[in-house]
């Protein structure tokens, strides 16, 4: 499977042509084409990771013991290569492999890695460069690809009875195929050029399914807003692409990271690619400010808000920051630990900003939507401040519980509030008739919050044990405040829903427990959410991830840190906090009720956050509105008045020119072409309706007997 | 038959549309359905030819003219029948052809007022000789000589089957283009005299640069690029095109878009930056400025637009905008890059307005507003005209990506001698574009397409896509898919000839 991973993005791309073309035929309208790849998909992409992980291990990393030292060593490198300007790569690998040795002698280790399985073949040639195409197996793909076909293959279970008489099933389950590959084509990419066709296939699939029912405005509004948004970002992808391109000289993904980790490529501009790269992230995986389409997505079918907006699309920003850590350690100087970098800023802002959201909704759906952007911000900033292994870790774990979050919302509204995402009009007191969802979504809360020992915990503890390891104390306190916040918006969460008095459909609608298909996918992401964590924990001596997952040009690089017992007692800690806060308030009742309605500055406040901090309007109507509306219509009325004006001025002035003209120039080269022209024209016109050919005459007469004049002049200044 | 072919097909290629012309001419106009049979006959037999040339081509010496003949013509100036088609030809010639024979299947059953089919085939075939024979040329004479036979009929389909407005759109475009051609024959005239006398292509490539001082390259190449930048077209020059386009029937719209549109981006490749390398130099930042200002500028127009066909034709000079801008790098990857733009432009804005003319004809209106839940009403119709969105944005996978990107990623690195920073604003405000780009397009496909139908269209009977407009579109949006994926069945045609002359300019280089 090693050698053949390009099946895992070829079979879905098949199932689309098949559901698109045949679906209809089917008595499951497709649905049951798109399941099947999705088994195939996902069992082989469980054996290419049995089998990444017996793989020998060949490559040996040097691994530093502090960061420092590596920023000496680069520091060392930069002066090398500016000494001897074009120095070849595997010259200047040695060289700073001499370098490291004298300056980290007393604390340097090294360990094996298993070595990356690149298969390629050419694409196409462009004035002598040959641009490859190929699948890159190492640690990172392969954790994602588990990831991307575990959640995919339940949400495809789960959507056969949650879309079971959807109008528009065939299209649903094609584009759920597509996503699906454009995710699988992103991870195996072995070059920027093909993370490009991954990235904007899924922007394409999350396009359709957000506005799967375009009937409704909204929706397609929203559709349209998350590919704006993302497309926004895209400026930088396209950009940064181009920069790093131009900088290493290839689009090969290896080749790009040794070259900037080697300080190869020139500092500014590989600090400007990795900018502009960075804005494609907080676009993709909705960062503020871009993060504004991801609440606005969940216009979509719900299975479409748990894989594409919670579990895999999203995460592809992290992800190329991942697999072009090279770009960004260097560009950004991640491993200087001088407190902050750019990354970790838009994700540590992120976490905070998107948490306060998720309280004010109402929708339960945008609850899980804003704690995605948050959580979304905790990888950001787990690679922005060095901790590679945690940020990915975090990914893994993170689309288990999330995944099993949206389901669970999604069987809620399937079966207990009749198609109502609303949780103060709609839900409440669904525990005793729906357990199964209730139990999966507490327990993947309890993960999503941090609690021991569930997976959310673990992979917490691992950023927070990063930041704070690498010198970025800063963003060890913005974890600690998001966590308190998670465990507290999740508790409102599951008060609304599940407990209290039934409200609205969940009191009027009859709510039962989902069938088969709905809790199976549910019951074990939850096993997963609990499970999941235990791939890394320190604690127990467990280190499996990083052993598994991180590529070598990571552990070069980057630092661990061993468990650290008061760190994870400040987590557990925050968690408990938040759940014992938001517990007592909703749950007991205690502390101040009707803050908000008493207006002041609470009400202020309430409504700046319902308001979503006014970005919306700004984007919406301030920038969008702006260009749409008088800028567009500006310069129209430029092109029509200005432009056109010179134009048909230009052609009046013309005529009274041409009479002139015509007098004083020669007339046997006037008069000739004129006759040309008026036969011809009289001879197709005759046959023709009949058209004004005079005037064209005398047009064109104007225009020989410019052209003359202009002759001249050239004439004159050519000699 | 594969030695006649070798001598005789490319000027079969340029003459056979003609001939069918000529013959059309003498059926009587009763005889409409023997009419439609010659004239796609005709375009099949041509397309024929281009299919052998495909086949017959040497992919191992794409720099290389082949099929060449050269002959006697005009001995007095020196001007001879000299024609030849390397990788920077082959594939316009094919896309030329192509296009001409989904028109008249296209054309088969809906001709526009008024009517009179025999007249109508006849212009399609007179300007597929026209084009073809553009893409054929390889004397400037010769050359000079198609570029203005397009202009007749294509003012005439204009002006006879156009819209309410035909009359001032017809001579508008006529006038418009006619004014930058003459000013280009002056360019070629003025190559002749201080030249060497010669209006021969390849000739003048070897020779041109080192017989002219820079002042007077200089000025040859302004004329030069009025001829085609009015063509292309390039902002401010391009009001011609949204006038021309709104009133052209549908076929003249689509092939002005897909094809003639190219003979002006054609022409900079062929003639204009080989033969003056120096100049090219000189001017390739200020056509990069018009390049980027058309992108965004184009995008803008969009934005304000309220008939389909008018937004169509906008974006057109927003996607000009990127070949320009691949073109003005003076680089290989730029200018590989503003070939495919032009192949995939002809096929998706062809495609597009194949689209919109349908529309147009079952809705009765191209009014944006008006229109609405053509996805309920014709789905598959509507879910073409999506696919063609995607494709006009640049989305990868399909062709459009592959004119955007390359050209985006080439202005990072312009050939020497050009200011990088300069260049290096230009990727950036060009990558912008590509966001405007998909705002106008699935903001008109989220009006026309999704929601429900306005009310006076509610119980209107909608044709779905009807025979031959399958039989007209499928290719060409198989096309737009296959080459999205494997841009390597452009890229190893035009590689060759590029690189060539991407190594002309780079040997120039300050």
């Amino acid at each position: 499977m090693l050698d053949h991973a390009w099946l895992i993005p070829l079979v879905p791309v098949c199932s689309f042509f098949l559901i698109l073309f045949f679906g209809k035929r089917f008595p499951s309208k497709g649905a049951s084409i798109g399941v099947f790849a999705l088994v195939a998909c996902f069992l082989m992409s469980l054996v290419l990771a049995g089998q990444w992980i017996g793989r020998d291990k060949t490559v040996e990393t040097l691994h530093q013991a502090t960061a420092a030292q590596i920023a000496q060593s680069q520091a060392a490198s930069i002066e090398e290569s500016n000494a001897h300007g074009e120095a070849t790569v595997d010259e200047h690998a040695t060289a700073a492999e001499e370098e490291h040795g004298a300056a980290g002698e007393e604390r340097e280790e090294t360990v094996l890695k298993r070595e990356p399985v690149l298969h390629e073949t050419t694409w196409f040639e462009v004035g002598g460069t040959k641009i490859k195409a190929g699948v890159l197996i190492d640690g990172l793909s392969v954790a994602l690809l588990v990831v991307v076909s575990t959640i995919s293959l339940l949400v495809h279970i789960f959507s056969t009875e949650y879309l079971r008489d959807d109008r528009r099933k065939t299209h649903y389950f094609a584009a759920l195929s597509l996503f699906t590959s454009g995710m699988f084509i992103l991870v195996t990419s072995s070059n920027t050029l093909q993370m490009i066709f991954g990235w904007e296939l899924m922007g394409l699939c999350s396009f359709m399914l957000i506005g799967h029912w375009w009937e409704d405005k909204d929706n397609s509004n929203a559709a349209l807003k998350a590919f704006f948004t993302t497309r926004t970002g895209d400026i930088g992808l396209l950009v940064g692409i181009s920069m790093l391109f131009g900088l290493a000289g290839t689009f090969d993904i290896g080749t790009t990271n040794n070259l900037a980790l080697g300080a190869q490529l020139d500092q500014g501009l590989l600090a400007a690619a990795a900018a502009a790269l960075l804005l494609a992230v907080i676009g993709k995986s909705a960062q503020f400010p871009l993060h504004t389409w991801l609440p606005d997505a969940m216009a979509g079918p719900t299975p479409v808000s748990a894989l594409i907006h919670a579990a895999t699309m999203v995460v592809a920003g992290v992800f190329l920051v991942a697999r072009l850590y090279g770009v960004f350690w260097q560009g950004f100087h991640i491993g200087a630990g001088d407190g902050y970098t750019p990354v970790a800023m838009v994700g540590g802002i992120t976490i905070i900003i998107a948490a306060v959201l998720a309280f004010v909704q109402r929708d339960i759906k945008k609850v899980l939507a804003y704690s995605t952007v948050s959580q979304l911000g905790y990888m950001v900033m787990a690679l922005g401040v060095g901790a590679w292994t945690a940020a990915v870790f975090h990914l893994f774990t993170h689309a288990f519980f999330k995944a099993c979050l949206f389901l669970g919302a999604g069987s809620v509204a399937h079966s207990g509030s009749h198609h109502s995402f609303d949780m103060k009009e709609d839900m409440g007191g669904l525990k005793k008739h729906m357990p199964i969802t209730y139990w999966t979504f507490v327990i993947a809360s309890l993960a999503l919050a941090g609690i021991f020992p569930l997976a959310g915990f673990w992979s917490k503890d691992e950023i927070l044990v990063g930041a704070n390891g690498n010198g970025y104390n800063l963003f060890l306190y913005v974890g600690l405040v998001g966590a308190v916040m998670t465990a507290a918006y999740m508790t409102r969460c599951i008060y609304l829903t599940f407990h209290g008095e039934p409200r609205g459909n969940a009191a009027h609608h009859h709510p039962h427990e989902s069938p088969l298909p709905i809790t199976g996918p549910l019951v074990f992401l939850a096993f997963l959410s609990v499970v999941a964590g235990l791939l890394q924990a320190p604690m127990l001596h467990i280190e499996l991830f990083a052993d598994w997952f991180e590529p070598a040009y990571v552990s070069n690089v980057v630092t661990h840190h061993g468990f650290n017992g008061v760190l994870a007692l400040s987590g557990l800690a925050a968690a408990v906090g938040g759940i014992a806060v938001a517990g007592g308030y909703y749950f007991r009742n205690l502390g101040p009720r009707g803050v908000v309605a008493r207006g002041g500055l609470p009400r202020a406040g309430y409504n700046f956050l319902v308001n979503k901090y006014y970005l919306d309007t700004l984007y919406t109507d301030g920038v969008v509105g702006s260009i749409k509306g008088p800028i567009a219509r500006a310069t129209y009325w430029f092109n029509q008045h200005i432009l056109d004006g010179i134009l048909n001025g230009t052609a009046a002035l013309a005529i009274i020119l041409g009479r002139f003209t015509y007098d004083v120039v020669d007339q046997k080269v006037v008069d000739g072409a004129v006759n040309g022209i008026g036969v011809s024209a009289d001879a197709g016109g005759g046959a023709l309706r009949t058209v004004q050919t005079g005037k064209v005459q005398q047009y064109a007469a104007v225009l020989f007997g410019a052209l003359i004049v202009f002759a001249v002049a050239l004439w004159r200044f050519a000699k | 038959m594969n030695d006649i072919l070798v001598h005789w097909g490319l000027s079969l290629a340029i003459f056979l549309p003609i001939a069918g012309a000529a013959l059309l001419l003498l059926i009587p106009k009763e005889n409409e359905l023997f009419i439609k049979q010659v004239a796609l006959a005709t375009t099949i037999v041509t397309a024929g030819v281009g299919a052998w040339l495909l086949v017959n081509f040497d992919y191992d010496r794409t720099g290389k003219l082949q099929f060449s003949v050269n002959k006697e013509w005009i001995e007095i100036i020196n001007s001879r029948y000299h024609v030849g088609i390397d990788g920077l030809s082959l594939p316009l010639v094919v896309l030329s052809m192509f296009i001409c024979v989904l028109c008249v299947i296209y054309s088969w059953d809906h001709f526009p007022e008024p009517h009179n089919p025999k007249a109508f085939l006849a212009l399609i075939l007179l300007l597929e000789t026209g084009m073809n024979g553009t893409f054929i040329a390889q004397d400037l004479i010769l050359f000079f000589v198609f570029f203005e036979l397009v202009l007749l009929p294509m003012y005439f389909m204009i002006g006879v089957w156009g819209g309410a407005n035909r009359q001032y759109a017809s001579i508008k475009f006529f006038l418009f283009t006619l004014f930058g051609s003459a000013l280009m024959i002056l360019g070629f005239l003025a190559l002749y005299f201080r030249a060497g006398r010669t209006f021969d292509i390849p000739t003048l490539v070897a020779t041109a640069g080192d017989l002219l001082p820079h002042n007077t390259e200089v000025w040859i190449f302004a004329a030069l690029f009025m001829g085609f930048a009015i063509k292309v077209p390039m902002f401010p020059f391009h009001t011609w095109l949204p006038d021309a386009h709104t009133e052209a029937p549908t076929v003249g719209s689509v092939i002005l878009a897909a094809i003639l549109l190219k003979l002006g981006t054609y022409g900079f490749v062929r003639i204009a930056l080989p033969i003056l390398p120096d100049a090219a130099h000189t001017w390739a930042p200020w056509i990069g400025l018009l390049a980027v200002i058309g992108i965004i500028y184009g995008a803008l127009g969009c934005l304000a637009q309220k008939d389909l066909k008018r937004l169509i034709a906008f974006s057109s000079v927003a996607h000009m905008g990127f070949v320009m801008l691949g073109i003005s790098t003076l680089t290989s990857f730029g200018i590989n890059a503003a070939v495919f733009g032009m192949i995939a432009h002809g096929l998706i804005t062809g495609m597009l307005f194949f689209a919109a003319g349908s529309i147009g004809e079952r809705y009765g209106t191209r009014e944006i507003n008006r229109l609405g839940g053509l996805l309920i009403q014709a789905p598959k119709l509507g879910w073409i005209l999506g696919f063609l969105c995607m494709a006009s944005l640049g989305l990868p996978g399909l062709a459009g990506f592959w004119g955007e990107f390359p050209a985006i990623l080439s202005a990072f690195n312009p050939a020497a001698g050009l200011s990088v920073d300069t260049f290096r604003v230009y990727m950036v405000i060009a990558a912008i574009g590509t966001v405007l780009a998909a705002g106008y397009l699935l903001w008109m496909f989220q009006r026309v397409a999704f929601g429900a139908p306005k009310d006076e269209f509610v119980d209107a009977h909608i044709h779905d896509v009807h025979g031959p407009e399958w039989i007209a579109w499928t290719p060409m949006l198989v096309l737009i898919l296959v080459l999205g994926v494997l841009p390597s069945l452009i890229f190893k045609m035009t590689d060759g000839a590029v690189t060539d002359i991407a190594r002309t300019l780079a040997s120039i280089g300050h």
